[in-house]
């Protein structure tokens, strides 16, 4: 006999739902989305769920597992106490579609408020791995959403209308510091992202499956060029004057 | 009759990778309103997940490097079979994207100047693949995103197209549905890209998502048009054996690149006993020598001996892999060994392939700076598809383009590791130009009689009125399994045949699908209806093995294990009959003097 394992899954739409407790055989190295995948091919067809690359690459299958954000195709299940049901609910700061799927649209709306790369003409295109490095970092988002899943002026205060939230200040930070960019957003990131909103809370840059440092490389470098843009003049001189000066990345 | 919704456009984009973005993209610079349309959400494509780099010509490392060697390199991996012009308009402008790409804001890992840096794969010459770590893919296609986001494309995410609406011998626009309300969804159109890529769930074990149901490639065959090169299925040779979970998940080709080597059970090195014919020479023939070529390039030297034979292109791996495993002399979960550990320091691994290292450490318990990776064939990438004009893309239907996995002819019978990434902005790029072109010369919309729509959409539901009969996940399963006994890497006429019989009978079990629930965002119903693709697809793949009675590239056949001089002179092409699937050969286009001599020119220097 195989060894089993319970899986309690939000099953539902609009209209409401409630979790739904399946059976399945648990296998060696099986993660959460392999169990998922289990029920739908033997218990529930319609069961809804996304998913593509299932190596963590491309930020589909983002739920939340025990109450925790995962990438269900990361999540390992021999992780989780043996004997003890895992649920797996959608992301809650998004409005359910079906099942594990959320309607996560809100999210491609702000990405087009953000001005697209604007390469400077003063300069060829050379410049060191260690400039690259510090968009790399940012440039490695795969656009999962649970860093807006978890941060809680998104997920508490529903505060969509006026926040971009740290995906979007991530993707703003690979544009302001590329080595060969020539836009500034800082009046975006003040008015139409409303950065000021973040408290530097951190819960961001802990469900990262990415590892990218949100608050200490991407949040404070980008309020610092804010305060300087809107408060400090002498400084926003001085960064015109020196555009390769830019604030330390730190952690 | 349900009610549809109905939209218009001058270019409709069918698949928002690497190829339907960049395709998008240049249609709608060219004043086309453009729709783009996907089955996931935008920017989750099979692109995003392309890990070992872009090949390009650059020569930002190696400055012998030039497209006329890249041509050679991509004709020889493909064993003569790929259609010459695609190769050398491919070989010209791809550099001239890649550097496109960079003005858009794409980052790439950079040489000690400050340029674009160039990694080694398989089958190239010269370290030409730009990359960025191992995530390329996820580069590349975030790039496009954020550039397409600002051109007035209208994306339609989560919307699949079942099927090309045709004007007479005119593409007419294209019908599909909303996943996320079943809502059915008519896209007049003056020209349809499909940017759809590869066929991969055929295959039990595959690195490719549930997205690859080869539904461009059937479409395509419905409206009418051409496919060619359907026999020519790769199979990467480093996938994830174990655990289960993971089996078929992609081991970027990079960790050979970056000096990794394959080792048996015995730990010996076997691919030095299986350099063919065609590559004598060029490759090392003693570890020393193996090994000192690996150290010049880590220390960015240009090497003074030849290189590796674990870089052998991915055909001749995947076999001498499959072979090793069948001997006996295998891993234990049926595999062969991938060590880097012991080839690099834990920093350079973690540096140059940290998604690699993340994959093994959180799924397999592995930590690949220590320890070997267990690795054996996995499905990969499908170098046959639609055939298209080498410099419009356009299909044998007017009006219909196809670039990227989809489309076929530029890999011929096997395609170099790079090659992909480069093909979707190149000729994506030549699909937008003169979808939007054609669009232009129609002035007005085409018509759509209504009938066509009526069946697809009676097709489409039917599913919904059996109260009993298959469960379309067994039945997707039974078809992996087929295809991967019978139609895999090593073929035989037998066991071709016996799939065919298999086809048949899951072709009537199909019809019997049953699927519960309603219609909105439904997984078991848009499988039930994506079964159809892939068994037309299927049958494609098997009946164009069967013809092709020789061994060349992917395409392997025990019972004819040779290459013969009279196949290397043809193509097969699929078209939908009267009676079901027709497979003929036709003549290779003749390859123009000059370039028949870059090709001999390679064979002396
Ligand atoms: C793990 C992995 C690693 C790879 N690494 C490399 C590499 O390093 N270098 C390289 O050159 N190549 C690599 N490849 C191959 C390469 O990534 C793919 O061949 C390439 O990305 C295909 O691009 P595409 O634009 O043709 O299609 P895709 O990127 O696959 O996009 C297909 C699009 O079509 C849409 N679509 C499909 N059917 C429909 C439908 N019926 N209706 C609507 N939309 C539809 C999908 O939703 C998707 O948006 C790799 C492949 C894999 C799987
Ligand atoms: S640090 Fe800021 S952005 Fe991140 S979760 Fe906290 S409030 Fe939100
Ligand atoms: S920043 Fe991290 S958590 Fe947020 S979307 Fe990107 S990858 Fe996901
Ligand atoms: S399926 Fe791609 S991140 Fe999980």
């Amino acid at each position: 006999m195989a060894e089993t394992m319970t899986l309690e899954i939000h099953r539902g739409d609009t209209a409401g739902g409630e979790l739904v407790s399946y059976t399945v055989p648990s296998t060696p190295g099986m993660v959460v989305l392999d169990a998922v995948h289990f029920v739908q091919a033997h218990h529930a067809p319609d069961l809804a769920v996304r998913w593509n690359c299932k190596a963590g690459r491309c930020g589909s299958c983002g739920a939340e597992v025990n109450g925790k954000p995962r990438l269900m195709c990361m999540d390992r299940v021999d992780k989780y106490p043996a004997g003890e049901p895992i649920t797996i609910r959608p992301m809650k700061t998004f409005p359910v579609i079906k099942d594990l799927v959320s309607d996560v649209s809100w999210n491609f709306e702000v990405n087009k408020k953000i001005p697209a790369f604007k390469p400077r003409n003063d300069r060829p295109p050379r410049f060191s791995q260690e400039e690259a490095d510090r968009v790399q970092e940012f440039r490695k988002c795969i656009e999962c959403f649970l860093c807006q899943n978890v941060c809680h002026v998104l997920r508490d205060h529903q505060r969509k209308e006026e926040f971009g939230g740290p995906r979007f200040f991530v993707r703003v930070a690979a544009l302001e510091m590329h080595p060969l960019d020539d836009g500034n957003r800082t009046g975006l990131l003040k008015q139409d992202l409303g950065i000021g909103f973040c408290n530097i809370t951190k819960c961001c840059t802990e469900v990262c499956p990415e590892s990218i440092h949100i608050t200490d490389n991407a949040i404070i470098p980008l309020k610092e060029r804010v305060v300087d843009e809107f408060y400090d003049p002498i400084k926003k001189l001085f960064r015109i004057l020196m555009p390769q000066s830019r604030p330390e990345a730190g952690d | 009759m349900p009610s549809y919704e109905t939209h218009e456009y001058d270019v409709v984009v069918v698949g928002a990778g690497g190829a339907g973005l960049r395709a998008a993209i240049e249609a709608s610079a060219r004043g086309a309103r453009t729709a783009l349309i996907c089955k996931s959400l935008l920017g989750k494509a099979h692109t995003v997940m392309a890990e070992g780099g872009i090949a390009a010509a650059l020569a930002n490392v190696d400055t012998r490097d030039q497209w006329q060697v890249h041509f050679r390199d991509t004709i020889k991996g493909g064993k003569f079979l790929n259609q010459w012009r695609m190769a050398q308009l491919h070989a010209q402008e791809a550099a001239e994207r890649v550097l496109e790409l960079e003005q858009w804001g794409a980052v790439f890992d950079r040489t000690k100047d400050g340029r674009i840096l160039q990694r080694n794969f398989g089958g190239h010459t010269y370290p030409r693949l730009a990359h960025v770590g191992d995530r390329t893919g996820l580069e590349m296609i975030r790039t496009l995103q954020d550039r397409g986001v600002h051109q007035g494309i209208d994306v339609h995410m989560e919307c699949t197209i079942r099927r090309i609406l045709k004007d007479g011998d005119r593409v007419g626009g294209c019908f599909g549905y909303h996943r996320e309300t079943g809502r059915f969804v008519v896209f007049r159109a003056k020209a349809v890209v499909l940017a759809t890529g590869g066929i991969g769930r055929c295959w039990a074990i595959s690195s490719n998502s549930w997205e690859y149901t080869g539904d461009g490639h059937a479409m395509a065959l419905w409206a009418g048009a051409e496919l060619i090169d359907m026999e020519f299925v790769q199979f990467h040779p480093t996938g994830m054996v174990w655990p289960l979970s993971v089996q078929g998940t992609l081991i970027t080709e990079g960790v050979r690149g970056e000096g990794g080597v394959l080792v048996n059970r015995e730990g010996r090195r076997f691919m030095f006993e299986r350099i063919p014919e065609l590559y004598r020479g060029e490759f090392a023939e003693t570890e020393e020598e193996a090994t000192r070529w690996v150290q010049a390039v880590i220390a960015g030297r240009r090497p003074d001996a030849r290189r590796p034979p674990e870089l052998l292109t991915r055909d001749v791996v995947a076999r001498a892999i499959r072979r090793e495993v069948r001997e006996g002399r295998g891993s234990p979960h049926g595999g062969v060994l991938l060590d880097i550990a012991s080839r690099r320091t834990p920093e350079e691994i973690k540096r140059k392939l940290p998604s690699m290292y993340q994959q093994f450490k959180e799924l397999a318990d592995v930590d690949i700076t220590r320890e070997p990776m267990e690795v054996g064939p996995t499905c990969h990438y499908m170098m046959g598809g639609v055939r298209v004009d080498p410099d419009t893309q356009e299909s044998t239907v007017r009006g219909l383009f196809a670039a990227g996995e989809v489309a076929g002819g530029l890999h011929g019978a096997n395609r170099l590791g790079g090659n992909s990434l480069s093909d979707l902005l190149v000729f994506g790029r030549r699909a937008g130009q003169f979808a939007a072109e054609s669009a232009q010369r129609n002035a007005s919309v085409a018509q759509v009689d209504p009938d066509q729509i009526d069946q697809v959409v009676r097709e489409s539901l039917a599913p919904f009125e059996r109260t009993d009969g298959e469960n379309p996940y067994a039945l997707h399963e039974e078809l992996r399994s087929t295809m991967h006994n019978l139609v895999g890497i090593v073929r035989t006429e037998e066991e071709l045949h016996a799939a065919l019989g298999k086809l048949q009978q899951f072709r009537q079990r199909s019809a019997r699908i049953k699927v519960g629930g309603n219609i909105q965002y439904n997984p078991g119903w848009h499988l039930a209806l994506d079964l159809k693709n892939m068994l037309d697809v299927s049958e494609a793949v098997t009946r164009a093995a069967l013809q092709r009675k020789e061994s060349r590239g992917a395409h392997t056949r025990d019972d004819f294990a040779d290459s013969d001089a009279r196949w290397a002179k043809l193509n097969l092409i699929v078209r939908q009959g009267t009676d079901g699937i027709e497979v003929s050969p036709r003549p290779l286009p003749e390859m123009p003097p000059e370039l028949k001599k870059l090709l001999e020119e390679g064979e002396h220097g």
